[in-house]
C-alpha cells in the first residue's frame, strides 16, 4: 500500500543542507498498522509528511496505492489525498468556523460525494460516524465547544468519512489527559479494524507504539532497528 | 466538482467571520456611497437642464450684441416673422437704482423688455398677471431680491436714470443669469423704450442687445444660423440656442461633478486599501484552516475561489450598503450646491448610477483583495503539521497580473470619473505619486519616532509608541489611510483659504472698494469732487475709449480675415470692440516684455501715436513692436504703431487694457471714464451712493464687497462640497483604523492582561493607549497635512498664481481632528481591554 525508497530530506539552514531523512526505506502493506516513533527531531514528523504527500522529498520516491507521488502535481496530490487519505493531528485541526457535523462532512464534500459507499447520504453518513464516536449530541456544536477528547473524536470521525484506504495520524493522543487518550485510541482501533484502513501513526506515547502490529523506529533521520530504539 | 464546495465553504466560513469581514465591507461602503450620490446628482443635474433648456434662454434662439442689430438683419428677422415665429428685444444696462421712499440706492440691471418675452418659462408675477403693465408706461417690475436690497415695498418709486417707475411688484421663473453677473444687481424690468427715455443709453454706457426668438419648429434652431452664417459671422453677434446653452451647461455640471467625482474615487481606493489590510491580516489568521484544507486534499484553486467569493459577496453587500449611502446623499447635494446650480434640482433615483456604483465596487474590492489572498495558493498543507513551516511567497504570472490590474483600474477609474483624458491620467499619476509620498513620509516617521524617543520617556510613553510596532501591526496602513484623508481635506482647507485671503487682501486697507463708470467726460471733475469728500486716498481716474481695429500694416482687417486660418490673425481679436485708455505710466499689474514704454525724448521714424500691447493678444493678432494698426475710433480713423508689448495680471482687481495709448493721443476721442476709489464704512458708502445718483443718474456704482460676498459664497459652496466628500476619504481612514484595532485586538487583551497581573493600573493602560493612539493621529495627520502644505503650495502658486501662505492654525485644527478621532476610536476599540479580568484573559490564550 505504501512503498517509500531512498527518502532524503534536506533543509538549508544557516545557508549549509541539514538533512533531516536519510536513505528511508520503507513499505507498509495494506490494512497494516505501523507505529513510526523516536525523540524529537528524529525526523517523524518530516517522514510522515513526506509519506502522506505533503512535502516533496529532496531525492526518493514514495508510492501510496499504486500511484507514485513525485509524478503528481501539488493539485494532483490534494486530489489524490481527498480520495486515498485521511489525517487525525496531534492539535486536532477542526475547521473553527464549521460545526462538528459540517467538519466531518468537509471530504465527501471535497470529493462532491452525495453518498457514502453504503449508500447513506454525506450528510446522514457524517452523523452516524459522530454517533459511532459518542458525539449524537453534539452534531451543531462548534469545535470552541468542544472539549479537548470531544474535538479529537470528531477528527476521527473526520478521518473515516472519506473512507481513506490509508490514515495517517500525527500524535493524536499528545494533547490528551490519559484516560481521555485511551478512549480515542479504543475508537481509532476499532474504526480501522471496521474500515479495513492502512494506518500509519506517528508517537511519542510507548504504549500506544505497543498496539501496533509493526513499529519502525527513527533516529537521526534514519530508520534503526526497533530494540535500539527508545522513544522518550 | 468543487463548485458547491467553494460555495458551501465561502459561506461557512463568512458566517463566522462576518465581523472581521464587516470591517472590509464597511471599507468599500463610503466610497461607493460618494460614487453613486456624485453620478446620480449628475444625472438629476442633466436632467433638470434638459428639461428647462427652453426656459433657461426662455427662447429658441437668443442673438445678442453690445450693439443694436444692423440693418442687414431686419429682412431676415422679418422673414422669421412672416413664417410664424415670434420675435421680442431686450436690452440691459447697469444703472444705479433708488427707492426714494426708503432712500436707498443700489446698482442693478435694469432690462427693457418687448411684449412676447420670455416666450417660454414658468413666469409668476406678484401680485399675480402684471407682467403685461411694463409695457404700458413707467412701471417697474422688479426681482424679489431688489425688496430687500433698497428696503422696497410694492407701490413705491423708483428712481431709474432721468426716469421715475412704478414699482409695481415681483416676478420670478425667468431666465436666470449665472455666477458673476448676477453680483453686479438684481434686475429690474422695464418696457424697452423706457431705458432710453430714461438717459441710460449715454456714450460709453455698456448695454446688451439681445434678440430672442421663438421658432414655429423647435428643430430649426441651428437652421437659421446655417442660412445667415456669413451675415452672423460678419457682425460681431454671438448666437445661443436654447439647446446649445443647455449643452454648455451640462458640460460645465459635468465638469464640476466629475470633479467631485475624482474626490470620491479618492475615498473609494482608500476603501481598498481597506479591504487589502483587512484581507491581509485575515488571510494570516487562515493559513493553518488552508492548510487543514490542503491535507484533507482541497485544490489551492478551490481554497483561494471560496475565499475570493467570499470577498466579492462581502464588496457586493459593503457596495449596496454605499449605494444606499449614496442615493441619501445625492438628495443632500442639491441643497449643499444650489447657489452654483443653473437650474433647480429635483433628486429622482439613478439605477444606472447605482448598477455602475455597485460594479464598480465588487470590482474595486476584489482588486484590492486578490492581492493577499493569492498568498493562500502558497500555503503548505505540511503547515497543518509543523508550525514553522514558511508559507512559499510565489512571484509569479498571478501577482504581477493583479498589481497591473490594480493600476490599470486605477487609471481606468481615473479616466471614467475625470472630465477628460489628460486630467485622468494626471489624478491617476497623481494619486500614485502621492500614495508613495505619504507611504515614504510615514515611514520616515515611524522610523524617526522610535529612533528619537528619547530613553528618558515615560513608561507609558514607551510602551504605548513600542505598542505601534508589535508583529503583523497595520501602523503603516493605518497611517496611510488617515493620513490620506487628512491629506485631502487639509488641501482643501489651504486652498480655499489663501483664495479667501488673497479676495481680502484684494479689499484690505487702501485697496480701492468702489467702482464708479459710465462717468462722462463733461462729468469727470464734478464727480472726482463728490467723490473725493468720501474717499480714503487717492482716488484712481481712468479714461475710456471705445475702438475697431480696421486694418494693420495699411491691410483692410476684412481683407486680413478672408485669409486661410492658419495665416490670418484671429477672428475674435480682429472684430472684437476694444476699450482703450491713455496714461503716462505702467500699472501694478503689467510687466514690459519688449520694446519701450513712451520715451521720453522726441523720436525719429514714422511719428505716429504710440501703443502698448498685451503680450497674449499680440500673439493672436499676429503683431510685435513696430507693427502698424489703424483705428476705428468715434468715427475717425486714426494710425498707431506698437511701441511694446507688455504681460498683464488679469487677476488683480485693477482696470486692465488688451491696448494703453500714448499720452496725449486720445485727448480728442470721445470718452467715458471709471473711477476707482475706497471708502471705509459701508454707511458711507451708502450715502455716498445716494448723493452720486441724485447729481449723476447715468453714472453707475459697484461696490466690490457686494462682488466679493457673490464670490465667497460660490467658494465656500464649492469647497463645501469638496470637503464633504473628503471626509469621506477620513471615514474610510477611519475604518481602517477600526479594522487595524480589531485585528490586534486580541494581541492587546492579552498584554493588558499581562499587565495587569504585572501589577499595573488601570490608569496606567489607560495612558499607554492614550500614548499609543495620540503617537498614531500625529504620524498620519503629520503625514498627510505635510503633503497637503505642499499640495496648497502648488496649487496657490502654479494654478492661481497668488503668493501662498500655510494656514498654521487651520492645520492645528485639522491635526486636533485627526487625533480625536483616533484616539476616540482607538479608545472604543479598547473598552476589553480596560474591563476584561486578567485570569479570564490568560485562560483563553492558554486554552
Amino acid at each position: 500500500m505504501i512503498i517509500a525508497e531512498g527518502l532524503i530530506k534536506e533543509y538549508r539552514s544557516g545557508g549549509r543542507p541539514l538533512r533531516v531523512l536519510d536513505s528511508v526505506d520503507l513499505e507498509v502493506a495494506a490494512e497494516d498498522f505501523v507505529a513510526i516513533v523516536g525523540p524529537s527531531g528524529s525526523g517523524k514528523t518530516t517522514l510522515l509528511g513526506l509519506l502522506a504527500g505533503l512535502d516533496e522529498p529532496t531525492a526518493g520516491r514514495v508510492s501510496l496505492a499504486g500511484h507514485d507521488l513525485s509524478l503528481l502535481t501539488e493539485d494532483e496530490r490534494a486530489t489524490f489525498r481527498a480520495s486515498n487519505v485521511g489525517f487525525v493531528f496531534q492539535t486536532f485541526h477542526l475547521l473553527p468556523t464549521l460545526t462538528a457535523l459540517e467538519n466531518v462532512m468537509v471530504p465527501a464534500e471535497l470529493l462532491g460525494r452525495r453518498e457514502s459507499s453504503n449508500g447513506n447520504s454525506a450528510r446522514v453518513w457524517a452523523a452516524s460516524l459522530l454517533d459511532r464516536v459518542g458525539l449524537a449530541d453534539r452534531l451543531d456544536h462548534y469545535p470552541a465547544q468542544l472539549s479537548g477528547g470531544e474535538q479529537q473524536r470528531v477528527a476521527l470521525a473526520r478521518a473515516f468519512s472519506g473512507e481513506p484506504k490509508i490514515l495517517f495520524a500525527d500524535e493524536p493522543t499528545g494533547n490528551l489527559d490519559r484516560a481521555t487518550g485511551d478512549h480515542v485510541v479504543h475508537l481509532l482501533e476499532a474504526l480501522n479494524t471496521d474500515a479495513r484502513t492502512t494506518l500509519v501513526l506517528v508517537t511519542h506515547n510507548l504504549s500506544l507504539a505497543a498496539r501496533a502490529r509493526r513499529v519502525v523506529s527513527l533516529a537521526d533521520g534514519r530508520i534503526v532497528p526497533t530494540t535500539e530504539s527508545v522513544p522518550e | 466538482m468543487k463548485v458547491g464546495f467553494t460555495g458551501r465553504l465561502a459561506w461557512r466560513e463568512g458566517r463566522a467571520s462576518y465581523k472581521r469581514l464587516g470591517v472590509y465591507m464597511a471599507s468599500i461602503t463610503l466610497g461607493v456611497g460618494a460614487l453613486v450620490a456624485i453620478h446620480s446628482f449628475q444625472r438629476d443635474v442633466t436632467r433638470a437642464l434638459d428639461d428647462e433648456s427652453r426656459t433657461l434662454l426662455g427662447a429658441d434662439i437668443r442673438i445678442s450684441s453690445n450693439r443694436p442689430l444692423s440693418a442687414e438683419f431686419a429682412p431676415v428677422l422679418d422673414s422669421l416673422l412672416a413664417a410664424g415665429a415670434g420675435v421680442a428685444r431686450t436690452l440691459t444696462v447697469a444703472s444705479m437704482i433708488s427707492d426714494l421712499r426708503s432712500d436707498r440706492v443700489r446698482l442693478a440691471q435694469v432690462k427693457g423688455v418687448e411684449p412676447g418675452y420670455p416666450f417660454y418659462g414658468p413666469l409668476e408675477t406678484d401680485p399675480p398677471g402684471i407682467w403685461g403693465r411694463v409695457q404700458e408706461g413707467r412701471i417697474a417690475i422688479v426681482d424679489p431680491a431688489v425688496l430687500i436690497q433698497l428696503n422696497a415695498e410694492v407701490g413705491d418709486s423708483l428712481r431709474i436714470g432721468n426716469s421715475t417707475f412704478l414699482l409695481e411688484g415681483t416676478v420670478t421663473g425667468l431666465p436666470t443669469e449665472l455666477g458673476l453677473q448676477t453680483a453686479i444687481g438684481a434686475r429690474v424690468y422695464v418696457g424697452f423704450p423706457r431705458l432710453a427715455e430714461a438717459g441710460l443709453l449715454g456714450f460709453g454706457t455698456v448695454a446688451r442687445y439681445r434678440t430672442n426668438v421663438r421658432l414655429p419648429r423647435q428643430e430649426d434652431q441651428d437652421a437659421l444660423w446655417a442660412d445667415h452664417e456669413d451675415l452672423f459671422q460678419g457682425v460681431q453677434v454671438s448666437y445661443t440656442t436654447a439647446q446649445g446653452r443647455a449643452e454648455d451647461l451640462t458640460f460645465a455640471v459635468g465638469a464640476l461633478s466629475r470633479f467631485l467625482g475624482l474626490v470620491g474615487l479618492a475615498a473609494l481606493l482608500l476603501g481598498g486599501i481597506g479591504v487589502a489590510s483587512a484581507i491581509h491580516v485575515y488571510v494570516k489568521e487562515k493559513l493553518v484552516t488552508v492548510a487543514i484544507l490542503r491535507c484533507l486534499g482541497a485544490t489551492q484553486g478551490s481554497v483561494f475561489n471560496a475565499y475570493l467569493l467570499q470577498s466579492a459577496v462581502m464588496g457586493f453587500l459593503g457596495s449596496v450598503l454605499g449605494a444606499g449611502l449614496g442615493v441619501a446623499i445625492q438628495f443632500v447635494l442639491p441643497d449643499l450646491l444650489a447657489e452654483v446650480l443653473p437650474v433647480s434640482v429635483v433628486p429622482r433615483v439613478s439605477w444606472a448610477a447605482v448598477v455602475a456604483g455597485l460594479a464598480i465596487g465588487v470590482w474595486v474590492s476584489s482588486i484590492f483583495a486578490i492581492g493577499p489572498m493569492l498568498d493562500l495558493r502558497g500555503v503548505p498543507p505540511l503547515l497543518a503539521l509543523r508550525s514553522d513551516v514558511e508559507p512559499v511567497r510565489r512571484r509569479d504570472l498571478w501577482r504581477w497580473g493583479v498589481n497591473a490590474a490594480l493600476v490599470l483600474t486605477l487609471v481606468v477609474l481615473s479616466i471614467f470619473e475625470a472630465p477628460d483624458l489628460a486630467t485622468g491620467i494626471a489624478f491617476a499619476g497623481g494619486l500614485i505619486a502621492t500614495g508613495l509620498l505619504l507611504w515614504a513620509t510615514a515611514a520616515a516617521l515611524m522610523r524617526a519616532t522610535r529612533r528619537f524617543l528619547p530613553a528618558s520617556a515615560s513608561y507609558s510613553m514607551r510602551q504605548g509608541v513600542s505598542n505601534l510596532f508589535r508583529p503583523q501591526n497595520q501602523t503603516v496602513a493605518v497611517t496611510l489611510a488617515l493620513g490620506f484623508g487628512a491629506f485631502v481635506v487639509g488641501t482643501v482647507m489651504q486652498v480655499e483659504g489663501n483664495l479667501t485671503r488673497q479676495f481680502t487682501l484684494e479689499q484690505g486697507d487702501g485697496r480701492p472698494n468702489v467702482l464708479l463708470f459710465d462717468v462722462q467726460v463733461d462729468q469727470a471733475s464734478e464727480v472726482e469732487e463728490l467723490l473725493a469728500r468720501a474717499a480714503l486716498g487717492p482716488i484712481e481716474f481712468t479714461p475710456l475709449v471705445p475702438g475697431r481695429l480696421t486694418g494693420i500694416n495699411g491691410e483692410d482687417v476684412e481683407t486680413l480675415a478672408e485669409r486661410p486660418t492658419a495665416e490670418r490673425p484671429d477672428l475674435w481679436a480682429l472684430r472684437r470692440e476694444y476699450r482703450h485708455t491713455y496714461r503716462t505710466e505702467m500699472s501694478g499689474s503689467e510687466v514690459l516684455v519688449e520694446g519701450t514704454w513712451w520715451p521720453d525724448a522726441p523720436r525719429a521714424g514714422s511719428g505716429l501715436p504710440l501703443v502698448s500691447i498685451e503680450e497674449d493678444l499680440a500673439g493672436s493678432l499676429k503683431v510685435g513692436v513696430g507693427d502698424r494698426l489703424t483705428w476705428n475710433i468715434g468715427g475717425t480713423e486714426m494710425e498707431t504703431e506698437i511701441a511694446s508689448v507688455r504681460t498683464v495680471d488679469w487677476a488683480r482687481f485693477e482696470t486692465n487694457f488688451f491696448f494703453v495709448f500714448e499720452p496725449g493721443s486720445l485727448d480728442r476721442a470721445p470718452q467715458t471714464a471709471v473711477m476707482l476709489a475706497r471708502i471705509e464704512r459701508e454707511d458711507q458708502r451708502a450715502r455716498f451712493q445716494r448723493e452720486l445718483v441724485d447729481a449723476f443718474p447715468n453714472v453707475s456704482v459697484l461696490d466690490l464687497s457686494n462682488l466679493q460676498n457673490a464670490l465667497d459664497t460660490i467658494l465656500s459652496r464649492v469647497s463645501q462640497a469638496i470637503r464633504f466628500l473628503g471626509g469621506f476619504s477620513i471615514g474610510a481612514g477611519l475604518i481602517v483604523l477600526a479594522g487595524a484595532l480589531a485585528t490586534s485586538r486580541y494581541q492587546r487583551l492579552r498584554e493588558g492582561a499581562l499587565l495587569k497581573t504585572l501589577g499595573a493600573r488601570r490608569r496606567l493602560i489607560v495612558k499607554i493607549l492614550l500614548a499609543e493612539y495620540v503617537t498614531l493621529g500625529t504620524l498620519a495627520s503629520a503625514t498627510g497635512l505635510a503633503l497637503a502644505l505642499g499640495a496648497g503650495w502648488l496649487l496657490i502658486e502654479g494654478l492661481f498664481e497668488f503668493d501662498f501662505e500655510p494656514l498654521v492654525i487651520r492645520l492645528f485644527v485639522a491635526w486636533l481632528v485627526v487625533v480625536a478621532l483616533t484616539v476616540g476610536m482607538g479608545m472604543l476599540g479598547s473598552r476589553g481591554v480596560l474591563g476584561r479580568r486578567p485570569l479570564e484573559v490568560l485562560r483563553d490564550a492558554g486554552g
